[in-house]
């Protein structure tokens, strides 16, 4: 992949139409998010989730419903997963008080069915342990999310960290409004997903930034808009060679890592996507509205070293 | 950069070769005592069993615990002469009234760091009971420290408890550990169907012995339903013996009614309690109970007095198996909640190290070709730092006996994309590097300098969001930020150490020719 630019391309130029696009982009997700809400899968919300396979059996979707809906278990959701005769079954209430619980629904299943059903898997969160993880969850994104702030305010300056936060806090609004939009299931392997998005678009724009550092130091009389666009430039080629490699190992996932990892991974296809966009024309526009110049990194004592 | 001296040389590739062998050990066989005879560990997602949480219901054992409370303040009370009224136990808190001029004595009294009600717990600073006195009125209830030793004790006892019972059912490596201050995590690898486990863990097994009452005397008795029907018998509160005094109950089976029984020892004590009820009321029933259901109400026939006894009341050989196996393994001070359930078909991890397997070995390969056709040669020193970075990943994991789950292979999978990234800057750093510099060796050396703090600053980033991960995550989603985070580790050492060090042999033996990468 060989990206050739106009000779007289400027990234500069393009950043108040791209920022109000992502302005739209953030409103829209949040709006998304109060009045759609997310779907939360059993591990935040609480219920019962059990992955089925019918042994040596045609079963019909419909016949697992009414199966189902005979046993009063509340509002049930089945759908097909993976594999033919493989089904997904969520049940809103968990009854771990119940010790057979879980027993019971599969005779009762496979007594309606006339075949074997396998319960290949069964996950089963009272109301209590979805509270902590949902808490834990949050804890999680926003202690990276303040660790990061922390980290490049030490490394830079403040401009960059408050740029960096903004790209941050943008990329996790947009990929968690994609997967309300998409009512896709949000569980615990998203808010990994939804980490690791943090740890990879800050990893792209502290590649840019640092480079911006340099050419502010080297040169004094150039503004910081001819900086930025040069930086983004001259690392730009860097910055499509990692995203494809990572898109490439990630669509691997996606295509033949099997169905439990398909949320996981499609979260990280949207978060690196999104992520290297922000860290283009979301934190490096900010450090041009924020009017950084030499004098704010050449501040700190390391500024010795160049030339 | 490009210069190594031969110990940092020895040292490098020491690691390298170690770290090799014990990721190579996993595809063989090799006999225990070998030294390279660890493994990865696979998560339950992967090799298929159980994980459970409980928590324990301190709620009984508190009340309990304040009614033997209220008896001892009623003694107290009543050997003092002290005059009080409406002594109740409300909402786990005792309240009573005294006279006016005796609050102050009771309040001397209860507040003594050595009287016997209230405890004082020298490591806390504080006292076992919270206290307090409006005009005549006084409530006592359990303090945030006295409440704390309750769980705490209850826990430890039922994880000694649970322990048994999971040993003798016979799983294979069982994990139980302390969670908290009470909750008890149990991880059952390969058992598909916890079902067994389930029921054994819910049982307090409370066991009493009680004599079923006659029709007339309604007084102290209490209707409590059977364990197997809907049937209730109006039974004696008075608890004549208990399953303390038990010391081994075995499932039996008994020829004369063919049925299976279980068959159970008294300690000296039991045995001697046992004979005198057993003696004193011959014709009567004796009803077996268990967690406040009838397991049977037998007829006694004759004394029993060699404290052996049998425990018949239609199980099958399996339930009279667990039922025996409840009996050794003692009573749980609470009843324990299963409050999170996940099970994973063996089939289904199967399946998932399969799934896992092919996308790695795909992405791999698409990101070898990737590189190969951006950087040529170079781009074989990268894949070679890759398959080597893999190596080390596989290997560190393998050391630290760390976890493999079904995120943690998707970690592995992200690693290999972004592993490369470390060397993309540094080639792209070069190749803008040569366009000023002559000497090939000299860009080479500005690049590895410059792209240096980019390259640190990128991956510490991840490795901030995988500590974070891996701190507040939990089973699976920690398996990921484990190889997330190792691999950051592994991949600045195969990049900086090992790729610095082939480029570097690479650009010396060609430093007159005309290099472009």
């Amino acid at each position: 992949m060989i990206i050739r630019l106009p000779q007289d391309f400027l990234f500069t130029n393009h950043y108040r139409k791209l920022n109000f696009l992502s302005l739209i982009l953030i409103v829209l997700s949040v709006l998304i998010i109060l009045f759609k809400g997310l779907n939360l899968g059993v591990d935040f919300k609480g219920g019962t989730l059990i992955e089925i396979r019918m042994e040596n059996a045609n079963v019909n979707i419909g016949e697992i419903r009414q199966s189902f809906l005979k046993m009063n278990l509340g509002d049930v959701t089945v759908k097909k997963f993976g594999k033919k005769n493989d089904f997904l079954v969520k049940i809103e209430i968990s009854k771990t008080d119940d010790k057979n619980f879980i027993k019971t629904i599969n005779e009762k299943l496979s007594a309606d069915l006339g075949a074997k059903a396998n319960f290949r898997r069964v996950e089963n969160v009272g109301p209590k342990v979805s509270n902590e993880l949902l808490q834990a969850g949050l804890l999680a994104i926003s202690l990276s999310l303040a660790a990061m702030l922390i980290y490049i305010w030490i490394r830079f300056e403040w401009q960059f960290s408050l740029a960096a936060i903004t790209a941050l806090i943008h990329d996790v609004i947009i990929t968690v409004g994609i997967f309300s939009f998409l009512s896709y299931e949000v569980n615990l392997s998203i808010v990994a997903a939804v980490l690791t998005i943090v740890g990879y678009s800050m990893n792209d724009t502290v590649v840019i930034f640092d480079r911006i550092r340099e050419n502010l130091r080297k040169f004094s009389k150039i503004s910081i808009s001819e900086i930025s666009d040069t930086s983004t430039k001259e690392t730009l080629s860097r910055t499509l060679i990692t995203s494809v490699t990572t898109l490439l190992a990630l669509l691997s996932i996606y295509i033949f890592g099997g169905a439990i990892l398909k949320g996981f991974s499609f979260a990280m296809i949207i978060g690196v996507i999104v992520g290297t966009y922000s860290s283009i024309f979301v934190a490096t526009p900010i450090l041009n509205y924020t009017k950084v110049n030499q004098k704010t990194v050449l501040k700190d004592k390391d500024s010795v070293e160049n030339n | 950069m490009l210069y190594f001296s031969k110990i940092k040389l020895v040292i490098i590739y020491f690691i390298i070769i170690i770290l090799t062998l014990f990721s190579l050990a996993n595809f063989t066989n090799i006999d225990d005592k070998f030294l390279f005879s660890k493994k990865v560990n696979l998560g339950l997602d992967l090799q298929g069993g159980s994980y459970l949480l409980l928590e324990v219901n301190s709620h009984p054992l508190i009340k309990q615990k304040l009614q033997n409370k209220v008896l001892s303040l009623r003694k107290y009370l009543k050997d003092e002469k002290i005059k009080y009224k409406n002594l109740r136990l409300n909402n786990e808190k005792i309240s009573f009234q005294l006279d006016v001029n005796e609050t102050s004595k009771f309040e001397e009294f209860f507040l003594n760091k050595k009287n016997l009600i209230n405890n004082y717990f020298q490591q806390y600073r504080s006292y076992e009971m919270d206290f307090s006195v409006e005009e005549t009125f006084v409530t006592i209830s359990y303090s945030k420290y006295g409440l704390i030793e309750i769980k705490s004790s209850a826990l430890e006892q039922s994880l000694i408890i649970v322990r048994k019972r999971i040993d003798e059912v016979g799983t294979n490596e069982p994990t139980i550990i302390r969670r908290g201050n009470d909750r008890i995590l149990i991880e059952l690898p390969g058992l598909d169907n916890p079902n067994r486990i389930k029921n054994l863990l819910g049982k307090t097994a409370n066991l009493t012995f009680r004599l079923v009452s006659d029709d007339e005397s309604d007084f102290g008795s209490e209707l409590m339903p059977y364990e197997d029907s809907e049937k209730q018998l109006k039974i004696s509160k008075r608890v004549m013996m208990s399953g303390d005094n038990l010391i081994n109950a075995r499932p039996t089976f008994d020829n004369l009614n063919n049925e299976s029984v279980v068959s159970f020892t008294l300690d000296r004590v039991g045995a001697m309690k046992f004979g005198r009820v057993t003696t004193d009321n011959v014709g009567k029933r004796l009803a077996i109970v268990l967690d406040n259901k009838i397991i049977s109400a037998p007829v006694i026939r004759e004394p029993i007095l060699g404290g052996n006894g049998q425990i018949s009341g239609n199980f099958t050989l399996q339930s009279a198996s667990d039922f025996a196996l409840l009996l050794r393994s003692g009573a749980l001070p609470a009843p324990l909640n299963i409050i999170e359930e996940r099970t994973v078909g063996p089939d289904l991890g199967e399946d998932s190290i399969k799934s896992g397997a092919i996308s790695l070995l795909i992405g791999f390969l698409l990101v070898i070709a990737y590189m190969l056709y951006k950087y040529r040669f170079l781009g074989i020193v990268a894949n070679t730092a890759l398959i080597i970075n893999l190596l080390l990943l596989l290997g560190m994991l393998t050391i630290l006996e760390a976890t493999l789950t079904l995120p943690g292979i998707a970690g592995i999978i992200l690693t290999v994309g972004m592993a490369v990234d470390a060397n993309v800057l540094i080639y792209e750093r070069i190749k803008e590097e040569m366009r000023t510099e002559k000497s090939i060796i000299h860009a080479f050396d500005m690049g590895y300098k410059r792209a240096q703090s980019a390259v640190l600053d990128a991956n510490i980033t991840t490795l901030i969001s995988a500590i974070i991960l891996y701190s507040l995550g939990s089973g699976p989603v920690k398996g990921f930020a484990v190889t997330l985070g190792i691999g950051i580790v592994t991949t600045l050492f195969s990049v900086y150490f090992f790729a610095r060090h082939l480029s570097s042999f690479y650009v010396m033996k060609n430093k007159d020719k005309k290099i472009s990468i």
